[in-house]
Order: C-alpha cells, then sequence, then structure tokens
C-alpha cells in the first residue's frame, strides 16, 4: 500500500533552515531520512517545501477568485514537506513516521493514498 | 442437560465459532464490515437451531456452509453486498480440501487489530466484543450507556479506517508484543468494569459484561500462553467475579467487602484465579495486573480468615501505583492506608493526587468522605459525602452512601 506521510513542523523550526548555527544539523537529519526510505527502496516520491509565508491560498465562491496571502488555516504547525511511500501496511508506515526528524519537534499525518480507479 | 444449559452451550459455541470464522475471512481483506454481513445470517440461524438440535460437532463448518449458502443467495437477490464472498470461498476451499476441516485461529490477530493504536481508544472494547463475540452494536450500547445509533456509527467508522488505513492482521513483532499487548488487556479489561463505580470495596451497575470480559481474556491466556500479563488480568476478574452474588443483598442493597457472606463466594472460580496469578507469577515477568489480582487474591484471604495482612497488602498497593498511572490504584491505596496506617495517613495519600484528575471521579469523594469521617472532621466529611452522591449513578450505592452519613450523625 501506499501511504503520504506529511510533515508539519513548528512555525519556529521553519527558521532553523536559514539560521547558520542550526542549518547544517536540520538539513543534515532530513537528508539522512530521506536517503534511508531511498536506502529501503520504498520511496514513490516526496518534496519538502517552501515556509509557510511563501503559501498564496485560493478559494472560488459564486464564481469568483478569493486570494489570499498565507496558508489556508493560521495554526502553530504547518506542512513542510511530504513523502509517498510504499509499504506493506499501516503499522510499517508508521515506522517510517515516527523516525522523521519532524516526529521528534512537530507531528507527522500519515494517509492511505487513494488507489486509482478500478477500470 | 436442560434447556438453560443447552441455550449456554450453543451461545458458547456459537460465539467462538462466529469470532474465528470472521477472523478467518476478515484477515486476508481486511475487511471486518463485509466478513460480518457474510456471516450475519449463519450466525443468527446458529444461535436459533443449535439450542434445539444440539451444537454440531464441526461447528466452525456449519456455520461456514450455511454463509456460503446465504453469501450465494444475497448475490442472487441483490448483486450487491458481497465484497467478502471470494474470502468466503477462499476459506472455504481452504477448510474442504484437508480431510478434517481443523479452522486455524486468527482471533488473537483480530484482537491487536481492535485494539490498535491507530484505532480511537473508546471504540476498541466495542470493536472487540463484535468482531470477536459476535454482539450487536444496540446490547453494546446499553452497556455504554450510549444510542444504539452513534455506537453503531463509530463502530462503522472503526471498521472502515481499518480497511482503507491498512491496519495489518498480524501478531506483533516480539519487539513491540508487551507494548501492544497491553492495550488489548486495557479493552478487555474496560469491558469488565462497565458499569462499575469502582470504589474500592466494589459496585456494579446496569448491563454488565463481565462474562464476556473473562471470555476474552481467557482466550488471550488459550493463544499467548507465555504472557503473565494476560494470566494477571484473567486472575483478578475471576477473583472480583468470584463475590458477584455476595456483592448485593436480595433487595439489591450494596455489601461492603468485609461485610460479604463467604458462602455466597463462588470457590471454583477463586480457584482458578489463583491457579492463574500462581501460573502468571512463575513467567517472573511482574506487571500491573498480576498485582492487582495478587491484592484481591489477599482481600478474598483476608476476609475468609478474618485478618488482614496490612503490611503485604500496603506493600502491594505501592507496587501497583509505581506500575499503573491508574486514578483508581492512587484512590484505592490511599484507602488501605487510611484502614491500616490510620486515617490522616489515607488522607495524605489521596492529598498526593492532583486535584483536577479527581474533580469528577466519584471513588475519590467517596474514599475521602469515608477518611475525614474516620479522622473525625465531620464538616469537610459532610461536604466530600455530598460531591460523592451528586457523581454516583448507581442507586444501590447511593442508598449505600447515605447510609454512611445518617450513622455518623
Amino acid at each position: 500500500m501506499q501511504y503520504m506521510l506529511i510533515f508539519t513542523e513548528p512555525t519556529e523550526v521553519f527558521a532553523r533552515r536559514e539560521d547558520p548555527a542550526e542549518a547544517p544539523a536540520y538539513w543534515g537529519a532530513w537528508s539522512a531520512y530521506m536517503g534511508s526510505i531511498a536506502q529501503a527502496g520504498i520511496m514513490v516520491n516526496g518534496d519538502g517545501l517552501h515556509p509557510p509565508h511563501t503559501a498564496t491560498t485560493v478559494r472560488v465562491r459564486n464564481g469568483k477568485r478569493d486570494v489570499q496571502d498565507g496558508p489556508y488555516a493560521d495554526v502553530k504547525e504547518q506542512l513542510g514537506g511530504y513523502v509517498v511511500i510504499e509499504v506493506p501496511g499501516l503499522d510499517a508506515a508508521l515506522d517510517w513516521a515516527a523516525k522523521s526528524p519532524s516526529a521528534l519537534y512537530g507531528s507527522v499525518e500519515v494517509r492511505p493514498v487513494l488507489p486509482p480507479p478500478a477500470r | 442437560m436442560n434447556e438453560g444449559d443447552a441455550q449456554q452451550a450453543a451461545e458458547t459455541a456459537a460465539r467462538g465459532s462466529y469470532g474465528r470464522l470472521l477472523s478467518l475471512i476478515a484477515r486476508s481483506t481486511r475487511d471486518i464490515a463485509a466478513a460480518e454481513d457474510a456471516l450475519a445470517e449463519a450466525f443468527a440461524r446458529a444461535l436459533s437451531v443449535w439450542p434445539e438440535r444440539g451444537v454440531p460437532d464441526n461447528p466452525e463448518a456449519w456455520l461456514l456452509t450455511a454463509a456460503r449458502r446465504s453469501a450465494g443467495h444475497v448475490r442472487r437477490h441483490l448483486g450487491v453486498r458481497d465484497a467478502a464472498a471470494p474470502a468466503l470461498e477462499q476459506v472455504y476451499e481452504a477448510m474442504h480440501a484437508r480431510p478434517s476441516p481443523d479452522f486455524p485461529d486468527e482471533r488473537l490477530k483480530l484482537m491487536f487489530v481492535c485494539a490498535h493504536p491507530a484505532i480511537d481508544e473508546s471504540v476498541r472494547t466495542p470493536l472487540m466484543l463484535q468482531t470477536i463475540l459476535g454482539l450487536d452494536a444496540a446490547r453494546i450500547a446499553r452497556a455504554f450507556l450510549v444510542e444504539a445509533s452513534a455506537m453503531s456509527q463509530r463502530l462503522v467508522r472503526a471498521k472502515s479506517k481499518i480497511r482503507d488505513a491498512g491496519v495489518a492482521f498480524e501478531v506483533p513483532e516480539p519487539g513491540d508484543l508487551a507494548e501492544r499487548l497491553e492495550d488489548v488487556l486495557a479493552a478487555i479489561y474496560a469491558a469488565y468494569t462497565l458499569g462499575w463505580d469502582d470504589v474500592p470495596g466494589e459496585a456494579r451497575a446496569g448491563d454488565a459484561l463481565t462474562g464476556e470480559a473473562i471470555f476474552l481474556a481467557g482466550l488471550v491466556v488459550q493463544l499467548l500462553p507465555d504472557e503473565p500479563e494476560a494470566k494477571g488480568l484473567l486472575a483478578l476478574m475471576l477473583a472480583s467475579e468470584a463475590r458477584a452474588k455476595a456483592r448485593r443483598t436480595a433487595d439489591g442493597t450494596y455489601v461492603p467487602l468485609m461485610a460479604q457472606d463467604v458462602q455466597l463466594w463462588d470457590g471454583a472460580m477463586m480457584a482458578q484465579s489463583e491457579a492463574a496469578l500462581r501460573a502468571a507469577a512463575a513467567l517472573r515477568r511482574p506487571g500491573r495486573f498480576q498485582t492487582e489480582a495478587a491484592i484481591q487474591s489477599l482481600h478474598n484471604q483476608s476476609v475468609m480468615l478474618g485478618d488482614v495482612p496490612a503490611r503485604a497488602l500496603l506493600h502491594l498497593y505501592d507496587v501497583l501505583v509505581r506500575q499503573s498511572p491508574a486514578i483508581g490504584a492512587a484512590v484505592a491505596r490511599a484507602v488501605a492506608y487510611g484502614e491500616h496506617a490510620g486515617a490522616e495517613d489515607g488522607l495524605a495519600r489521596l492529598d498526593e493526587i492532583s486535584p483536577d484528575r479527581v474533580a469528577r471521579y466519584q471513588p475519590y469523594w467517596a474514599a475521602r468522605f469515608h477518611l475525614l469521617q474516620a479522622a473525625g472532621r465531620r464538616k469537610e466529611a459532610a461536604s466530600a459525602h455530598a460531591k460523592a452522591l451528586e457523581l454516583t449513578r448507581d442507586p444501590a450505592l447511593v442508598a449505600f452512601l447515605r447510609s454512611r452519613l445518617s450513622k455518623a450523625d
């Protein structure tokens, strides 16, 4: 089965990415983690995302487009990246989620990916 | 065998085979709801036919054949709801390829699915009661004091999560087993304590599921014979259940432990409890349920001998609060200290519990009332008493608490 691991990080953690003192450890942890997923041969795809302040949110209501600066919800933890992995079941997906850097300071939501519609 | 016994034997057999077959069919598809649909008619038929005609020699084979027949029927008439049909067929063929169909028991895997950490804690026990024992949602809802529709909805949601999120039908790896087993045992114990206002001294209200809980614990013991905590849980529930008849008078009045008529205790059940506890201890891995069972065993012996080994009892309570974070354990310990080391000592231990954890916890206020009264602090006792009454649902327990206050006046 395929699962998306959705990594959310507290707002202040996004600042570490740019901080000269903290950035090496931050990126080091992530590349080690993504490397281990690739090495296990379970990677389907995945990306890191620019911080939430770069987000733009769009809604169309009554045919009118409403564009707003910022992420869809102003909450303490924000989406930082995701990865889709192919593993036998939920337990394996949870194990991989627990190994991620953001499990330690943020959280990881695990969702099964819908299979393509049967024809 | 009289009629009641025949009914009982048929129900026990039907429940046993139902869970075995359901777990076998649901294992490959992870689709519990579909497996339930496939078995529902056959199970209902078994419950009505077996008490009259007797339990068949191979109850699983009987149920499977009946389910296969009704699945074919449903397919022809509706053309839908047969998501489990291929699995049903597969199990049927596998079983009939053997000279004597001996059904593998996959119920343990199903129990681990029901109590999986990804399943909301409040629905684990209902899920287990429904899938392993075939209890219907309305019966479960009554025991949990919720609307039948609300209970059905929770169960349906949990089953689709299991199917869609890919919760595997597996016994956890040895490294995870102890932790995951704790969840299974906690879900079973929750079925047992349902409707108890677990005052140290015990009372029970409503539609109890104690027999069901004991059956489930026995099943875990049988399928995981090397796990001492499963044996501990079984011993704990048996030790308490053995006193069931002595807990109320004929008119329903609650009788505290020390005043119970030992003649009304179930000696065979108590012996089973002791045997389970000894077998658990022999495995030399202590745990919360074993300690609680040891405490119950000591209580039972104290009442029979008329003498409480206070030091041993207090020691067990000290061990218990280190093993179990439950408030019930901390309150019971305070009561034991109050009884054997003085009321003020007990009160001091009640004060160690953080106030926000006990604001709505009836046993805490009942214990507090009891200890304050024993310490002669009557004004404070009265206000604790009012609080305890306010939080009590069970009328027999309300009557008991009232009588305690009037005695003090």
